[in-house]
């Protein structure tokens, strides 16, 4: 582990100014926020973070869940991931969200993580993970040895030919169904940023993941007034039948009237270099009958563009066995 | 099956006994290796090769040496003198990974070691370890994951000795097939799987000027003294090895790995306690595996159903220096009955870290492969697979004429099917259903080897009417205190709280490596003889101690229980504490030793030695999301006298569940490019976690076997994991349709 100071602001603004500094806020910031730290200090005993300054703001005042005026929600960036998947109004209005949640990592590791931590987590390829390997995203230029190497968990929707790294996150596919705004406040005041504007495609600069800039403190997340009747599900496919990443997840969030669809959200986790939304599925999905035939052709729109790897074009299928099963399962509930 | 001896009815032995360790353990007052600190201690990180096949050419230790906290940075020239340790019969001195640390700078396997780091703290001694920097002139690396046999001769050395490569034969194997009216031929790949006990491999060595101390995660303390004894020229009588508890082994802790004696030799070079933990990446490099391996099998049989050829013709993978043996033919020789039969093995070399034993060596891949086959015959034969089992029983021990010690193979199979309701199956692919999702059942057998190793141990009568019994043998996590204790208190009567057993250091009496499920039934000669002797001391103090009430009294007609010594002519009654007879004679305590000899592996045996037992297993599929869950397992195990059934059920349901993780998740993979096992954490590399523990139902047949011991007591270690994979993967194809002769079952396989 790289030697770093340490450090616990209290007051918002000290700590932008002192993060503000940093050259970057992608990959190689040499100052980092640090929320639950679960992916942080994780990173860092391998040496794939190397900050000089970490900034706790656990004691800044982000650690809220509050109702908007318009029927929304508020969400503090330091709100841990149990609080958030446990809130009352978050069970009974976005129901998806607090699944995705509980389907993520561990209890122990839901209590630490944050929000705004979670927004940001990092992808679990493990040629990321190890500093001894070439990785484009960890050192730009370098290449990239999972596309010849071990791919099967690695993303089918987005890549480039510089990286084909997984959004790992399932909080994130719920808020990309859901179409969460992300507040952010910098060196030059405060933004509201689209959810579906914040996480980049890789291209050719895989090492930049998001839209932040030095400084760039997450203050909170807010979510728009529920959509009247709507039905949610999270369903996550992996392996064993629990404590791992997805393999194939999809978020939905349905509004059904006389047997028709009048509003879908779709999202789909672990396929997609990002939190997948998947306007190609949501368009299969409007205005038509809420039947199989239906959610087959939002499965094949869904995953249309898809591209497999050696390894894991099995995850075509996969994503849409989950979608379809997962509107399904909504539709009906 | 048995039932028991109801004159034992107040013998501790064969009831639930809850571990005599555990308040220690869940209190945290339990130190295992790691959790043992000296004043002035150092810490000691070992730098990986980041190749797996090539030479170093240049370290750069300079940074590293200059960083704060740094006493020193080690390489292969300044490390000073290790020498090799030499193998040598029976269990003693065994070692893996024969060449020494730093020996030579040729790299042979990723993440060998390359250097270590020695700080103040573990964080320096990180960062420094991480700042040294290794220029290597790179070779292609060979991890290719499809094996063919290597130029080996017919006979090979291997870790336990000189071993011929076709290992058993008995007829006209291929005449017999070619000729065979129902034939199955298949191959069967297991994967490389790495142990992942909780607790990481470690040690801390303590050098006095003449002794050298060493706390180790070991499963064998006895076996680590002779090896490091060896390798830094010592008597063994200035080594000792201590090994309080161990976080699990797997037998990946049997023997010692190449950081044991850096750890040594950096602790002599500084004249400071080291300690050194590996770190869980290592755990995938640098001390063992699995071996991956590849399994031809041919069955013959008659239209009905009646064996007459099998050949189990296989091959392994292997680090480029060592000769273990992964001896997948372990129970193919004797498990059916079948008049023409071959075993061979072939070995692949590749630039990956040494193979090791782990739970179940060689016989654990080996079922999956063979009862696969038998599963896969039945099917051919349309004839049900317990049936198929059942009709080729043998009647002793076919590759040696030897009668079996005590076998009840058919009755752990007729037991299995009826608890599991076996009979209710459906045959036909996918047709049977519950809740809306479709069940696969399988089943298979299991075997395993029984036996004993050398054991010693001593037994103490103490004045204030405790008993104290001790034996350098470990317990792993499986309840070995326990059984001790159990032992103890079996002979004196003196309740469990009253017995105090110490164990896990090779200052007491030998003992066994905690290995091949062996232990258990190798220590209860030796307490038993200690206790005999013991009690006879005690006796001849109840006749001679100026007013003990027995004096007059020839020692033969006295007897002890209870704790108390009486005249066995007026019964128990009437005894006398013998803390009371040992006060009164103005001594401390009495003691005992005793030993017993290795049969396991001996030459000439008159038995054939073996557990039994079978699995059942139902899977849920759930073919629209592809979602695949073990729900349920029962298991019958013939496996001898059972001493403590509730830890022995401990011990086959933690198999199963490992089971289900063989089947379904484990799988080292290694990087073609780089040659590094590339899922080296517990987050890519699949274990079964508690949400895929299904209800399993264990039944202990309870035969003793009194060819192993007076208690007729084999082990259990192991055999819980044997054949399970096998069963889950029957079930599967039966859910299913699809078999998967590549272990594990991954979700890809399913979605056809
Ligand atoms: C073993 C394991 C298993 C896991 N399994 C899953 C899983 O199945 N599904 C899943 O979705 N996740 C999983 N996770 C990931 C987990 O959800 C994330 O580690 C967690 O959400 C990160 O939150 P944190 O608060 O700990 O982030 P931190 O580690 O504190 O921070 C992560 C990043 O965000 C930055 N950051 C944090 N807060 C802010 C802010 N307010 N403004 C700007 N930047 C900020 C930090 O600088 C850092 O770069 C797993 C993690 C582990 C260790
Ligand atoms: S996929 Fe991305 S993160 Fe993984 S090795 Fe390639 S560039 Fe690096």
């Amino acid at each position: 582990m790289h030697m770093f100071e340490f450090i616990r602001p209290t007051d918002p603004a000290a700590a932008i100014a002192a993060a503000a500094q940093s050259k970057t806020a992608q990959q190689g910031a040499d100052v980092r926020f640090m929320g639950g730290g679960t992916t942080l200090i994780d990173l860092m005993k391998l040496n794939v973070e190397t900050p000089d300054r970490v900034l706790d703001i656990n004691r800044l005042p982000l650690d809220k869940i509050e109702v908007t005026p318009d029927g929304g929600l508020k969400i503090g960036a330091t709100v841990r991931n149990s609080d958030l998947a446990n809130h009352p109004k978050v069970q009974k209005d976005y129901l998806v969200l607090s699944q995705a949640i509980l389907n993520g990592a561990s209890a122990q590791i839901r209590n630490m993580a944050t929000v705004g931590g979670n927004l940001l987590q990092r992808t679990r390829c493990v040629y990321f993970r190890d500093t001894a390997m070439s990785c484009n995203k960890r050192e730009p230029g370098t290449g990239c040895p999972a596309i010849t190497g071990h791919n099967r968990t690695l993303a089918i929707l987005g890549a480039s030919d510089h990286c084909i790294a997984t959004n790992p996150s399932d909080m994130c596919v719920a808020m990309a169904a859901l179409e969460a705004t992300i507040y952010v406040q910098g060196p030059k005041g405060s933004r509201a940023i689209p959810f579906a504007d914040f996480h980049l495609l890789p291209g050719r600069t895989p090492h930049q993941e998001t839209v932040l800039e030095p400084g760039d403190l997450i203050t909170h997340v807010t979510l728009p007034p529920p959509a009247v009747g709507s039905k949610h599900l999270y369903l996550k496919l992996r392996d064993r039948a629990s404590y791992e990443f997805a393999l194939a997840s999809a978020a939905v969030v349905l509004t059904i009237a006389g047997g028709r669809i009048t509003r879908a959200r779709v999202a789909l986790g672990g396929v997609g270099t990002r939190p997948w939304r998947s306007p190609e599925a949501e368009a299969a999905l409007a205005g038509k009958p809420a039947n199989v035939a239906t959610f087959r052709l939002a499965a094949e729109a869904a995953l249309r563009n898809a591209r497999p790897q050696s390894e894991n074009g099995f995850k075509i299928e996969l994503a849409k066995r989950c979608l379809i099963y997962a509107l399904r399962t909504a539709a009906t509930s | 099956m048995a039932t028991t001896d109801s004159s034992l009815s107040t013998s501790p032995i064969g009831r639930d006994t809850p571990r005599i360790d555990g308040p220690r353990k869940v209190t945290g007052l339990a130190q295992y290796t790691s959790d043992f600190n000296f004043p002035g201690m150092l810490y000691g990180v070992p730098v990986e090769a980041t190749i797996a096949n090539g030479k170093l050419l240049a370290l750069d230790t300079a940074a590293a040496e200059k960083m704060s906290g740094v006493r020193a940075v080690f390489h292969r020239g300044n490390i000073g003198r290790i020498f090799r340790s030499t193998p040598a019969p029976g269990f003693d001195r065994v070692c893996e990974e024969r060449r020494p640390p730093f020996e030579d700078d040729v790299i042979r396997y990723y993440g060998q070691y390359i250097a270590l780091a020695v700080a103040d703290t573990f964080e320096a001694a990180k960062a420094a370890a991480d700042a040294v920097r290794a220029t290597y002139a790179k070779e292609k690396s060979n991890v290719e994951a499809r094996l063919k046999a290597g130029d080996d001769p017919d006979v090979v050395l291997t870790t336990y000795g000189p071993a011929p490569r076709e290992q058993s034969k008995r007829g006209d194997p291929e005449g017999a097939f070619a000729s065979a009216p129902v034939k199955l031929e298949e191959t069967y790949v297991t994967p490389a799987e790495t142990h992942n006990p909780l607790e990481l491999h470690a040690t801390t060595a303590i050098w006095d000027g003449t002794m050298l101390t060493l706390y180790d995660s070991t499963q064998g303390v006895v076996n680590a003294r002779s090896v490091l004894a060896q390798m830094f020229g010592l008597p063994k009588e200035s080594v000792r090895v201590i090994s309080k508890f161990l976080g699990s082994g797997f037998g990946g802790k049997l023997y010692p790995w190449t950081h044991v004696p850096l750890a040594v030799a950096a602790a002599r070079q500084l004249g400071k306690p080291l300690k050194l933990v590996v770190s869980r990446k290592m755990m995938f490099q640098s001390v063992g595996h699995r071996a991956r391996t590849q399994q031809r099998l041919r069955l013959g049989a008659s239209r009905d159903g009646k064996l007459v050829s099998l050949m189990h013709d296989y091959v392994y993978h292997m680090s480029m220096l060592d000769d273990y043996h992964e001896d997948c033919g372990e129970a193919t020789p004797f498990h059916y009955s079948v008049p023409n039969l071959r075993v061979s093995f072939g070995r692949a070399r590749r630039n990956i870290g040494a193979t090791a034993d782990m739970r179940g060596p060689g016989a654990v891949p080996g079922l999956y492969a063979t009862e696969s086959a038998m599963n896969e015959l039945a099917e051919k034969l349309k004839m049900d697979p317990v049936q198929l089992r059942i009709l080729n029983e043998p009647k002793l021990d076919e590759s040696n004429g030897l009668p079996f010690s005590s076998r009840h193979y058919v009755e752990c199979l007729n037991v299995g099917a009826e608890k599991f309701g076996w009979a209710k199956r459906n045959p036909a692919i996918g047709s049977m259903k519950r809740d809306g999702l479709t069940l696969g059942w399988g089943m298979a057998g299991a075997a395993w080897i029984a036996g004993r190793f050398e054991a010693a141990a001593n037994m103490q009568l103490r004045d204030d009417g405790t008993v104290r019994v001790s034996c350098a043998t470990q317990d792993i996590g499986t309840g070995m205190y326990t059984i001790l204790a159990q032992l103890a208190a079996e002979k004196t009567g003196v309740p469990l709280d009253k017995i105090e057993v110490e164990l896990g250091d090779s200052a007491l009496p030998d003992g066994p490596i905690s290995g091949g499920s062996l232990a258990t039934s190798s220590v209860i000669p030796a307490v038993f003889k200690a206790a005999d002797q013991a009690i006879a001391s005690m006796l001849i103090i109840a006749v001679t101690t100026p007013g003990s009430p027995f004096l007059g009294h020839k020692p033969d007609d006295l007897a002890l229980d209870s704790g108390r010594i009486f005249v066995k002519a007026e019964g128990s009654g009437k005894g006398v504490p013998f803390g009371d007879l040992l006060r009164r004679a103005n001594a401390r305590l009495v003691t005992g030793s005793g030993s017993a000899e290795m049969t396991a592996f001996a030459p000439n045996p008159k038995f054939s030695r073996h557990s039994f037992g079978c699995h059942f297993v139902e899977v849920t599929w759930q073919a629209e999301i592809a979602r695949l869950r073990v729900s349920r397992v029962v298991t019958v195990m013939d496996a001898g006298r059972i001493l403590n059934p509730l830890a022995g059920r401990n011990q086959i349901q933690g198999a199963v569940v490992m089971g289900i993780g063989m089947a379904l998740f484990e799988e080292t993979i290694y990087d073609p490019q780089n040659g590094a096992p590339i899922n080296s954490n517990l987050a890519d590399y699949m274990v079964t976690v508690n949400a895929d523990a299904p209800p399993i139902d264990v039944t202990f047949l309870d035969y003793p076997d009194k060819e192993i011991n007076e208690l007729g007591a084999r082990g259990i270690g192991e055999i819980g994991l044997a054949g399970i994979a096998a069963a889950i993967t029957d079930a599967v194809h039966h859910a299913t349709g699809v078999r998967v002769r590549e272990l594990p079952v991954k979700i890809e396989d399913l979605l056809v």
